[in-house]
């Protein structure tokens, strides 16, 4: 039993990992209708910067107090990713209005592309430490209730509550406010939002500065686990899943999404690992969307597509 | 007509042309629309109706041609200006949130109203709160006006076309437009969902002051509410003038009967 719910706990709070870079697509593709393919560069790009920043800094300085060094860093990546939204507006999709989906998800692939090479560019391409203070060693609790206890990861455990803060706060954000009502319309129809007088412009920055955010979030959390290297780009490739599993258009969707996705992974690889071999961590997500993609293409929360014939 | 009073000139489209590649859609179009009154634009399939719409919306540039709105010259209008300016329209395919209820839908009519800044709505501080009850009661009152209580908190998607059509007029209105375009609103409803949106269109008329520029390809339904009627056809005007002068209009017979020339 102990054993089981320290299973369960670490593939929930793993899930809430991958929520946090499934919330990046989401709320993209809530607010444009695209299929965000950089959203993977993003969290490198944002990693890059804030491992980097935080290692530049104290030298420029002359400091050496890392708390200090990490808030500037924050800062700073904070900026450089609305650089990067304002950019992305301005330069691709303000001229990219009313194209199809297809054209956009080009789009994003180019961007995607563009930003892992520039990121590599500017901030290097060695592996580099984030180091936020972050706990690394587990923690036993509940000794009383099992015998002893069951094994926490702090650092994974912290990991989740931000990610569950920084979703509660985006859901506040998109379904409470009347910015968040026209991120939602813009999604919805882009002629139509212009024709009520939303601005199309600004509301794609305001959507790629809060992915970006997100993603720099996922970034220094991942980052802190792996370290900010190339590979953190493919991280986006295991959050795919979980928008299937989740819906592309439901906040939600994104975390409950991630959350089986989390539990189901660890659980099969447990107890169903001995059975074949192991290994089923590595694909059980992919087969679980699969699955997902044949009964039910619009995920547990995702709005179902009626057309008109 | 005659206890009606229509105002001044309130917009004027001046020798209007516009063309996709080799296809005129509007050749030389101008026409005035004064405030207050319904103006329709009426014409075969393919006439330019809506393109004309579009041109007014800034959704299309005109090549040639001018926009003159109260005295005020617009030479690159966009939909976003437009919307500013007091333009509001609705669309022949319903554009409408669809994964928003009704009263979502309605309540993005109010965005350009809305003064509280993006801090304040998130943490929905005073102003914000105060600003969004205002604008909620406005919303409900258009919602009372065109007889859509019973389903404000339903998801768009899911109501039945000629209640869309509804809803999309509805979240018009709540911009409180000094002009109302409205693309084919009768299209594709039954008689019954025809009449209630003509009385809409005219109650709006009546006690908005709005001022009416409607696309409709059903004649009877023109000639009933329009105060005077503009005909396109093949991207040209060939009629202009109240119900009556346009029936009797040899041309505009012409293009619709298609009489031997």
């Amino acid at each position: 039993m102990a054993f089981f719910l320290e299973t369960l706990l670490g593939g929930l709070m793993s899930g809430m990992l991958y929520s946090l870079v499934a919330l990046g697509f989401v709320l993209i593709y809530k607010a444009s209708g695209v299929f965000n393919f950089a959203q993977g560069a993003m969290v490198l790009f944002a990693a890059l910067s804030m491992a980097r920043f935080s290692e530049w800094i104290p030298q420029w300085l002359g400091m050496d107090n890392l708390f200090i060094a990490n808030v500037l860093a924050f800062a700073v990546s904070v900026a450089i990713m609305f650089v990067v939204a304002w950019l992305i507006e301005r330069l691709v999709l303000r001229h990219l209005v009313n194209q199809e989906g297809a054209t956009l998800l080009m789009a994003t692939l180019g961007i995607a592309y563009f930003l892992d090479g520039v990121g590599q560019t500017i901030f290097g391409s060695d592996i580099y430490k984030i180091d936020v203070g972050m706990p690394k060693d587990p923690v036993m609790m509940l000794e009383s209730v099992f015998e002893g206890g069951i094994l926490i990861n702090k650092e994974d455990f912290i990991a989740a509550l931000i990610s569950a803060l920084l979703v509660v706060a985006l859901t506040i954000f998109f379904q409470k406010t009347s910015t968040g009502r026209a991120l939602r319309a813009v999604a919805d129809d882009h002629q139509a939002a212009q024709s009520i007088g939303i601005p199309l412009g600004r509301i794609w920055v305001i959507v790629w500065c809060v992915a970006g955010i997100t993603a720099l979030v996922a970034g220094i959390i991942w980052g802190s686990k792996l370290g900010a290297q190339f590979s953190l780009s493919t991280v986006a490739l295991r959050a795919l899943p979980v928008v299937i599993l989740g819906g592309l258009t439901s906040v939600p969707g994104a975390i409950l999404g991630g959350l089986i996705i989390g539990v189901g992974e660890k659980l099969s690889e447990v107890f169903l690992g001995p059975y074949v071999g192991g290994g089923i961590e590595i694909w059980f997500a992919y087969m679980l969307a699969l699955v997902f993609l044949l009964f039910r293409p619009q995920g547990l929360f995702g709005e179902k597509i009626i057309d008109r014939v | 007509m005659s206890g009606r009073k229509f105002g001044e000139v309130i917009l004027d489209l001046k020798n209007i042309s516009l063309s996709f590649g080799g296809v005129k859609a509007l050749q030389d179009i101008s026409f005035d629309v004064l405030e207050h009154e319904v103006r329709a634009i009426i014409g075969p399939n393919g006439a330019g109706k809506s393109s004309m719409l579009n041109v007014i919306n800034g959704v299309y540039r005109p090549q040639q041609g001018e926009i003159i709105l109260r005295g005020e010259h617009f030479a690159n209008m966009n939909s976003y200006m437009a919307a500013k300016a007091g333009l509001a329209r609705t669309f022949q395919n319903i554009a409408l949130f669809k994964g928003m209820s009704v009263l979502d839908n309605i309540m993005t009519g109010r965005n350009l109203k809305m003064k509280a800044n993006m801090l304040q709505q998130a943490f929905w501080f005073g102003p914000a709160q105060r600003e969004e009850l205002e604008h909620r009661l406005k919303v409900e009152e258009i919602i009372d006006f065109l007889e859509i209580q019973h389903i404000r908190k339903t998801p768009v998607g899911r109501l039945p076309y000629g209640l869309q059509k509804r809803v999309d007029l509805a979240r018009a209105l709540a911009m409180e437009p000094q002009i109302l375009l409205l693309d084919e609103p009768m299209a594709g409803m039954n008689v019954e969902e025809k009449q209630d949106m003509c009385r809409f269109i005219l109650d709006v008329n009546d006690q908005f002051g709005t001022t009416v520029v409607l696309i409709e390809h059903d004649m009877g339904v023109v000639m009933d509410i329009s105060d005077r009627v503009v005909v396109l056809d093949y991207g040209k005007k060939i009629g202009d003038g109240t119900p009556d002068e346009v029936r009797a209009n040899p041309d505009v017979i012409s293009a619709y009967l298609g009489a031997s020339h």
